[in-house]
């Protein structure tokens, strides 16, 4: 332990700390810009500086380790003056087009230009011009609202490591962007979209599909369904300041309602659908020997990311659709020829905790005759938007429940928002299938929780099935390689891009200063804790469909409309 | 394709990316796209990063330059010397700007912070040749000089503008 | 034996593979070994060959550093092997490096066998006939070019140290530039080369060569003059299998030229306080990086790493000893802030070369996270004299805490252009007119810029101001690496504050908001004081200059305050020194909207003297944008609302009939 004062106080540190951490121990908060938790400081925006006796310059808090005596003044006018000095500077090198902006009153550079006051122009001068890349159906990247403070760069690099993005050129002319600038469409983002989720401004964004969704709402001839992933019950109720894991399922059904959707469905039911098909495809290529191990196909990030870096390896993955294309695939077909409407009539939206699922809509693959199986994609934040336009006042909805038939699900579906979610899911089904019995054991500890590649190994039968989860796609490289080597253990491989799953997916609420994933995390959980069916096998609907529809698991026509195939991607 | 650049560095060994980067110049003049994505795979780092390099460093070049490379020194000794007024005889002469190529490729201008040759400033090097203590009327014959025997369509038409 | 690397006899054993530790004291004192006069008098003949005292046939030097070859030493040397191929006279060419005196290259020096080494300047092809004619034939001196003899001369003439150039000056890093061939490792151990290494090696500890250099009060000569034995202290102390010694010859500085100098001419003395450095951190890796401009520095470096491989003097196990030491050359690409120490990691690491905020630092967690010294050219050229001649040496020279010598490179509006090495303490006078001659063409000295972007103009009020590293910091400029450019009254400093700006936006590496940006507003602010209304869209103009020059103290402080790294920490400098110094010539083209100098084109008015123009028209030609009207044969007129200010007409005008206001 070290003692130091700030602003007068004694403080008692622990040795390595930074300045900043041992000044929010005591309560005392200095603005930052560009520092990233657990990442090593990069010291780029020095709006964190502070002043300590002894040393020329200002410091940055960030990054300067407390020692024995020191003293720091965090709020001394010096220190103000350089604060709001940079602050002017970063504002006068920015669109001034805050009330048109989409991170309007939510935006750390608004926020820090309104606590230190600026009220003048004092440093007139030129600014950067860049145009938006809008090359990506998920994703806009605006150039010209970027300040610089390398989140997104570090968060690509070092967390997911596909190194999209990065800077380029250097002092005024610097700008994160895309290999030789050429859009997002060309280089090899797999669109996850954790940079928007660190962007301080709005300079990377999603690319809203607002428009789309509210020309088919008003359309006389459509007929809209809207469905919802597991993941954004789990975190709507931030943006309306609701404690984070406040499931707000009931009143999102009424608010869709209200917006005018025919139908309100749940991805869910889509999951337990997904579970059918791919735990018996999994069960099918342990039996008969197909390419193992089998990784789960829920994430189109990171089907983007193996089409992309190892095509070689595309055989391993599930031919199943995710989740809500899935819903949308039998929406078009199954339920439209129930309603007796034409297919091209149903227009499908889902509310999406994702960035790249706006992609995946796109996908050639996933429409059938220029039909796609999703229309829309709007994320979780493009929601609330819907619902603030539309004058809800989300907060005092009631409950309501979803539609029938595509509106069931079992606890096993809820689970699918977090990371390990669909390989538990799948195991449930699985043991099913393989033993005919069921699985006591519904939680699996080993691969629930934050961990950046969670392994378990579950006897079957006379099988002994190992499984790993990657949480996070910046964890993936050793299981490919393993796999490319031929050493791979593994039977089957969930992989969920973003970090904790798509409950902390790039489609997310922005909260830049929050640990927010185990506690989103627990939402989901709970629902499948108190759910009474918690198997996906259990639903009901789903035996319905299949009696009525699909006939039995992998069948032709399932393979048909649930399931995919995909192609290598050359950037 | 390029293996026998390669060959000479380690794979994965991320600190021979400039070195590659400058023999892969010293090869082309320039940093050819499609030679980047060979040495992107070969040092295990991604396209944006060495684009990132390639456009943070002043030698780097994504595009082709002309044959002979003008290179005016911007040093504080030629500054002060009037290097100014020779950056401006130049672009005249030859009708670009600084960073730009001819049309017949046959020059390019560039801007070098120091050469290092103060104690002649001011400087100008062409290709590798240095020129020192010059002044704007040594300049049309210093490009005549290089010029070769087909004219720098800049040249023409500074003949013809009667500034040769 | 024609080097030192050949056996005298069976008995000596030294060779690349089998190393002896005997070989560099061999070198100068003959062998070890064994006893034999006759191997003993090989050693003797190779020394004096190497230092020229004994010669067969008469020696021509040829100054061939980069500043040689810019004033045509290539020509010259043609010129010499043609002129004696026709003599049909025996002489042997030594290509050198360069004696400093750059402003009289080419300069040539003769040597006759058993006469004085005689230096002649300002060599062109023309005259080289001539020169040969009255030295080598008539072996006389060709008086018409004389510069000075190194030794005493038979026939009396001046020597070169009597030269003011000369005289004022003490030459520890320079001692050999000039005089030596720069790539010929047994000229260097002739004249005792390498034996502080070997001295190092052999009698000291790593701790007392770092309590050697720590007492001799030596500090970097690369700007910021952090004492040299206290890096290497921490990076002594630091325990790790793998430390690295890197050698900084990333010489940005626009006006500095010390380095390039000294690795054209002198490579070996560097090389050797590289490997002194690195025995005593117990570094095993080194890195010169080099700037790519510098193509003939590098060229030689390769030579000299080739041949101190060849003697076993890098490597595995050097002489025989434990020590291991493998130097490699990194080019640069291409960026001034490379030059600061963590850029300078990242560009070796591959990547952009941004600085990182220390701690941690690098003599801590350097290159590839290992503790790593980084010490520049001249500073490393200076490490083999102290551990060659002691602490106490070293620090006898100097003021009480700038210890040694400084090499500078005068360049700009001075007569003498070159590279001089002073005691620290030398007063900026004395520098500028005594050595450097004074300003030429009988114009009035107006500034020194000492620091390159970092550093100040000072003016002729403080002229008087000791080079050390506190005084200059105290007059507002700074140390820098050296570069030392000479202003005269046709500089002026408003341009020169928006030159150096400009400098700095250009190389700035962009990653901190107050250098990225600040520097910006700063050169915006600065841009603004020379422009003409008529040149800029803005209309408030007017307004955002005066309103600029109110912000820009408090803009200049914040990015002192708060830029990641020394290059934005010290970027207002030129600046504020300009303000501090020449405050009058700031408010004599904000208020008055006049540039004495003659120099911001934008405030230039450009009319015709109608006393003088014949109405020729060739300024009619010359004008880019139609601005001067006037009939053939009668007296032109400017348009001022059209003219741009280029000059073009005042330069094309052979009547001196454009008068600029």
């Amino acid at each position: 332990m070290v003692e130091l004062t700030i602003n007068n106080l004694q403080v008692k540190a622990e040795e390595g700390m930074t300045i900043l951490e041992a000044a929010k121990s005591v309560g005392i908060s200095v603005p930052t810009l560009c520092h990233l938790k657990d990442l090593v400081p990069s010291g780029a925006c020095r709006i964190c500086s502070v002043e300590v006796e002894g040393m020329r310059g200002l410091i940055p808090s960030c990054a300067y380790p407390v020692s024995e005596g020191m003293q720091v003044e965090t709020n001394s006018p010096r220190v103000r003056r350089a604060r709001k000095t940079i602050v002017e500077l970063l504002v006068e090198d920015h669109p001034q087009d805050c009330l048109i902006c989409v991170r309007n009153k939510n935006c750390e550079l608004q926020d820090l230009s309104a606590v230190y006051g600026l009220r003048e122009h004092r440093y007139h001068g030129e600014s950067k011009e860049h145009s938006v890349d809008l090359s990506s159906p998920s994703m806009e990247r605006d150039p010209a609202k970027c300040i610089l403070c390398g989140r997104c760069v570090r968060v690509c690099n070092e967390i997911q490591k596909i190194g999209a993005i990065d800077f380029a050129n250097r002092g005024f002319q610097s700008i994160v962007t895309t290999p030789y600038n050429k859009g997002l469409s060309q280089s090899d983002c797999i669109l996850c979209g954790q940079c928007i989720l660190v962007c301080p401004t709005a300079a990377l964004r999603e690319n809203s599909s607002m428009k789309a969704v509210s020309t088919a709402l008003q359309s006389k001839t459509k007929y809209t369904i809207v469905q919802i992933a597991p993941a954004v019950r789990a975190t709507l109720g931030e943006e309306y300041q609701m404690p984070l894991g406040t499931d707000v399922t009931g009143k999102l059904v009424t608010g869709l309602r209200r917006l005018g959707f025919k139908k309100v469905f749940d991805t869910n039911f889509a999951a337990d659908l997904t579970i059918w098909e791919e735990a018996n495809e999994l069960v099918n290529r342990v039996k008969e020997g197909g390419s193992l191990p089998m990784f789960t196909s829920c994430c189109p990030g990171w089907v983007k990311y193996i089409e992309t870096k190892a095509p070689e390896l595309l055989a391993h993955v599930s031919s199943c659709k995710s989740p809500h294309e899935m819903e949308g695939a039998v929406l078009k077909t199954y339920y439209a020829k129930k309603l007796g409407i034409n297919p091209k009539d149903v227009y499908v939206v889902s509310i999406m905790p994702c960035t790249v699922k706006k992609f995946e809509a796109s996908r050639a693959e996933l429409s059938e005759h220029t039909m796609p199986d999703v229309d829309a994609v709007l994320t979780t934040r493009e929601l609330v938007r819907f619902f603030e336009v539309a004058g809800i006042d989300f907060e005092d909805l009631n409950d309501d429940k979803f539609d029938d038939p595509l509106g069931e699900s079992t606890g096993a579906a809820a689970i699918f928002g977090a990371s390990g979610g669909v390989m538990e899911a799948a195991l449930r089904m699985a043991y099913h299938t393989l033993t005919g019995e069921h699985l006591d054991n519904l939680e699996l500890n080993a691969i629930r929780g934050a961990g950046g590649i969670k392994e378990a190994t579950i006897p079957i039968g006379g099988l002994n099935l190992n499984v790993a989860v990657v949480n996070g796609i910046g964890n993936i490289g050793p299981i490919l390689d393993e796999i490319k080597a031929g050493t791979s253990k593994y039977h089957f491989i969930e992989v969920m891009s973003c970090p904790g799953g798509c409950i902390n997916g790039g489609g997310q609420p922005i909260h830049q200063k929050t640990d927010k994933v185990l506690q989103r995390m627990k939402v989901l959980y709970d629902i499948d804790k108190k759910s009474v069916k918690r198997r996906s096998y259990e639903n009901e609907s789903i035996k319905t469909l299949y009696k009525e529809f699909f006939i039995e698991q992998g069948s032709h026509r399932a393979h048909e409309i649930l399931h995919t195939s995909y192609h290598e991607r050359k950037i | 394709m390029h293996q026998y650049i390669f060959d000479n560095y380690t794979k994965n060994d991320k600190s021979s990316l400039i070195p590659i980067m400058q023999e892969v110049q010293s090869v082309y003049g320039y940093l050819p796209e499609k030679v980047m994505k060979e040495v992107s795979g070969y040092v295990g780092l991604p396209l944006s990063r060495i684009y990132g390099v390639a456009t943070f460093y002043n030698m780097f070049r994504l595009a082709p330059l002309g044959e002979n490379i003008i290179k005016v020194c911007r040093g504080t000794a030629c500054h002060v010397k009037n290097s100014a007024n020779l950056l401006f005889a130049i672009e005249n002469t030859l009708g670009i700007k600084a960073g730009e190529t001819t049309k017949d490729r046959k020059f390019t201008i560039e801007l070098v912070n120091c050469i290092g040759a103060c104690s002649i400033a001011p400087v100008i090097t062409v290709n590798d040749d240095y020129h020192g203590r010059i002044t704007t009327k040594d300049i049309p014959s210093i490009i005549k000089k290089y010029s070769g025997k087909q004219k720098a369509a800049g040249i023409e038409k500074a003949e013809e503008a009667g500034t040769v | 034996m024609n080097t030192f690397l050949e056996k005298c006899c069976d008995e000596c054993w030294h060779s690349k593979e089998r190393p002896c530790d005997l070989f560099i004291r061999c070198a100068s004192e003959g062998p070890l070994c064994h006893h034999n006069q006759s191997c003993r008098d090989k050693f003797i003949h190779l020394n004096n060959r190497m230092l020229y005292i004994e010669q067969d046939i008469p020696i021509i030097f040829i100054g061939m550093g980069t500043c040689g070859l810019a004033s045509g030493a290539q020509k010259v040397e043609d010129a010499i092997r043609a002129e004696v191929e026709k003599l049909q006279i025996d002489v042997k060419i030594e290509a050198t490096g360069c004696i400093g005196f750059c402003a009289r290259e080419v300069i040539v020096d003769v040597k006759l066998p058993g006469e004085a080494r005689v230096s002649y300047y300002e060599i062109t092809p023309k005259i080289v006939s001539k020169l040969i004619q009255s030295t080598i034939i008539e072996k006389d001196i060709f008086t018409e070019k004389l510069l000075g003899a190194h030794e005493p001369h038979s026939k009396g003439i001046k020597l070169l140290n009597d030269d003011p150039f000369f005289k004022h000056q003490v030459k520890i890093v320079l001692k050999e530039c000039g005089v030596i061939n720069p790539v010929s490792i047994d000229a260097y151990i002739a004249r005792g080369g390498f034996s502080a290494f070997d001295k190092a090696l052999r009698r000291m500890k790593p701790e007392e060569v770092v309590r050697e250099v720590l007492q001799s009060g030596l500090r970097g000569r690369g700007g910021a003059g952090f004492p040299t034995g206290r890096k290497w202290e921490m990076a002594l102390k630091q325990k790790s299998a793998h430390k690295y010694m890197v050698c900084n010859a990333d010489e940005g500085d626009p006006g500095a030229f010390m380095d390039r100098s000294v690795l054209e001419s002198d490579p070996f003395r560097v090389v050797e306080g590289m490997l002194i450095a690195g025995y005593a951190i117990g570094a095993s890796d080194g890195y010169i990086y080099c700037r790519a401009e510098y193509p003939l520095a590098i060229e030689r470096l390769e030579k000299t790493i080739n041949q101190c491989k060849e003697y076993s003097l890098l490597g595995d196990n050097i002489l025989n000893s434990d020590f291991s030491f493998n130097l490699k050359i990194k080019k640069g690409a291409g960026a001034f802030v490379c030059g600061e120490e963590t850029a300078l990691i990242a560009s070796i690491e591959g990547k952009r070369g941004m600085p990182k905020p220390r701690p941690p630092f690098p003599a801590i967690a350097g290159l590839f996270g290992m503790p790593t010294i980084i010490n520049n050219v001249e500073t490393l050229a200076n490490v083999a004299s102290i551990i060659g001649k002691g602490a106490e040496w070293f620090s006898g020279m100097g003021t009480e805490k700038s210890k040694g010598t400084k090499v500078f490179a005068l360049s700009g509006k001075i007569r003498n252009t070159g590279l001089v090495e002073v005691p620290m303490g030398t007063t900026l006078n004395k520098v500028v007119f005594d050595i450097g001659g004074g300003i030429p063409g009988g114009k009035r000295f107006k500034a020194v810029q000492i620091g390159g972007p970092s550093g100040g103009c000072l003016p002729e009020s403080v002229i008087e101001t000791k080079v050390d590293y506190e005084s200059l910091k105290d007059v507002g400029a700074m140390m820098g690496s050296g570069g030392f450019v000479v202003m005269d009254q046709d500089t002026c400093m408003v341009d020169l504050a928006k030159y150096f700006l400009t400098f700095i936006q250009n190389e700035s590496c962009g990653k901190c908001v107050p250098c990225r940006e600040g520097t910006k507003r700063m050169l915006e602010i600065i841009e603004r004081i020379p422009t003409s209304y008529r040149f800029t869209k803005e209309k408030t103009d007017q307004l955002q200059r005066y309103k600029g020059m109110i912000t820009l103290q408090r803009l200049a402080s914040v990015i002192r305050d708060t830029s990641l790294c020394g290059l934005g920490q010290s970027a207002p400098n030129p600046v504020l020194s300009g303000l501090q110094y020449f405050r009058d010539e700031y408010e004599e083209h904000l208020y008055e909207r006049k540039c004495s100098s003659g120099v911001c084109k934008e405030l230039l008015v450009y009319t015709v003297d109608n006393s003088k123009c014949t109405g020729c028209g060739v300024c009619v030609r010359k004008c880019s944008d139609q601005a001067i009207l006037g009939e053939k044969g009668h007296a032109h007129y400017i348009v001022e609302e059209k003219c741009i200010k280029c000059g073009m007409c005042f330069e094309a005008c052979r009547f001196d009939a454009i008068v600029i206001n």
